[in-house]
């Protein structure tokens, strides 16, 4: 394993004394920024939908607003996030002549595409929770959209709290395509490091650890989080 | 008080209701029975357009509810329901349960109030001497929430149940959880209060305490309309029966009469087979 032995020396080397570490810091905030942002604004987009989608339909307006949507949900989920990426960065962007960093494309894009994803997440968690909590709401005097914000969602979001964490998930791992727009994450960061040794082994194999930890700590986040808010079943 | 006329109900080609008038005045009691299928429960429940009606008109308060252009949620605030199965919100403590519409929607009258005031204001500079009137605004958020709190402490303690009032409604008993129900509906200080079968999801055990909240409250001199199949409560406590069959109201009087000499077959044939 002498071989090895070297490789790895070199990583080091080219980790510590070239500035690779600085590469892989600033990969890892553009991983983390776009995964984060997607999520916020994918979870923003996915609970309007969802609730456009569970309104009652004999008006025209919910109709209209439903068939929107369901578009969009079809749209984004019958693309390639890769091709969403060129489209917008290279079609979208310069016609309407809008000047923005790859890195901000890519939130823009997950977060458009996870919208559709965490729509129908949601909705089915809407779905899960007991009509009688709407009934309640609505007959002493609330609205359905304050109905739905304060008693609904809430408890939609704790039934599909461990899908979200899965969304969650994909959307790390799925970063790791935003080179295509030209924005640094964990990839470029490491395959920076391997064209600098004309070696890499060791680069990737490192890269595969650091995305393996983060998907662990998400995993153990939403444990945490779906444990706290489980206390109002819990009897004690 | 509510004056239903002629009120119909369908679901798709099903008519359930097929044209029901009745008057509910302060302080009645009205106890609706029924067989099964018979629109009890959609009668009460189109009562406050929790489905809204296919014909005919609700005027409560003078105002026809029935119209799908008033808008309803201010008229829910004065009628209370209580569900069959409870549906108190999982999500909220006992307390928070209580308080959570009266806060809400007084916080938001507040807001509204304020909104208004300001642009009364702002048009008062140009209307010289003759400037509008301000709305009242004496409380503050605070001062609602602190108020609010301390009716649905009152309230709880009168079921007493006020060691419960940080607990979540998973943690309760049947019998327990409708009469949280119930107060939540009292504290909206509401003129008319809908139970929809309130007992029948309980313990036999539990349907007492539940029962005797109620007549509790009719003792107040609260208006309600109680959906029940307690002939019991029927006969002692309400002041008006209504029979309903296949969408009608059949027969309807005071209790004594209504159980005593009852005059449709149809009724007959149903109390000879529950008591």
């Amino acid at each position: 394993m002498g071989n090895f032995e070297q490789k790895v020396n070199k990583f080091i080397e080219i980790f510590l004394e070239q500035g690779g570490y600085v590469k892989v810091i600033e990969g890892l905030r553009n991983t983390l920024t776009i995964a984060v942002a997607g999520l916020i604004i994918g979870i923003l987009i996915g609970t309007v939908i969802a609730t456009v989608r569970v309104l009652p339909k004999y008006k025209v307006l919910p109709r209209v607003m439903n068939g929107i949507c369901s578009f969009y949900v079809a749209l984004f989920r019958g693309t390639p996030m890769v091709v969403q990426l060129l489209v917008f960065y290279y079609v979208l962007l310069p016609i309407i002549g809008w000047r923005i960093t790859g890195v901000q494309v890519a939130m823009l894009v997950f977060g458009l595409n996870s919208g559709a994803y965490i729509s129908e997440i949601m909705r089915s968690g809407i779905q899960s929770v007991d009509s009688g909590q709407m009934e309640a709401g609505r007959a002493v005097g609330l609205s359905f959209g304050v109905s739905m914000v304060k008693i609904v969602i809430p408890q939609a979001v704790k039934n599909i709290l461990p899908t979200l964490g899965n969304e969650f998930i994909s959307l790390i791992k799925e970063t790791s395509v935003v080179s295509f727009v030209g924005a640094a994450d964990l990839y470029v960061a490491f395959n920076y490091i391997g064209s600098n040794s004309y070696e890499f082994m060791v680069p990737y194999l490192v890269m595969a650890l650091i995305y393996i930890v983060l998907v662990l700590l998400i995993s153990l986040l939403v444990k945490l989080m779906e444990r706290s808010l489980k206390k109002s079943d819990r009897r004690n | 008080m509510i004056d239903v006329i002629n009120l119909r109900k369908s679901f798709g080609d099903t008519e359930v209701l097929k044209g029901i008038d009745i008057t509910i005045n302060k302080g009645d009691i009205v106890a609706v029975i029924g067989p099964s299928g018979s629109g009890k429960s959609t009668f009460l429940r189109c009562l406050n357009c929790m489905e809204d009606p296919s014909g005919g008109n609700i005027i409560f308060n003078g105002v026809d509810i029935a119209d799908m252009s008033v808008n309803i949620n201010v008229h829910r605030r004065h009628m209370g329901m209580v569900f069959q199965h409870f549906n108190l919100f999982n999500n909220k403590t006992v307390l928070q349960n209580i308080m959570m519409a009266p806060v809400y929607l007084r916080c938001q009258d507040l807001k509204k109030a304020k909104r208004k005031n300001s642009r009364t204001r702002f048009g008062n500079l140009f209307r010289g001497g003759n400037a509008k009137e301000l709305l009242p605004v004496t409380q503050t958020n605070e001062q609602i929430k602190s108020e609010v709190r301390e009716q649905a402490m009152e309230l709880l303690r009168r079921i007493s149940l006020e060691d419960k009032a940080d607990v979540y409604p998973s943690t309760l008993s049947g019998g327990q959880k409708q009469r949280i129900a119930i107060v939540r509906s009292l504290a909206m200080d509401p003129d008319v209060i809908l139970f929809d079968e309130p007992t029948s999801a309980l313990d036999p055990e539990m349907v007492g305490e539940v029962l005797e909240l109620m007549k509790q409250l009719a003792g107040d001199g609260m208006t309600m309309v109680v959906v029940t199949h307690e002939m019991g409560f029927a006969r002692e406590v309400a002041n008006r029966v209504v029979f309903m069959d296949e969408g009608q109201i059949k027969e309807e009087g005071d209790p004594e009469e209504f159980f005593g000499n009852p005059r449709e077959p149809r009724l007959r044939e149903f109390l000879s087979k529950i008591l």
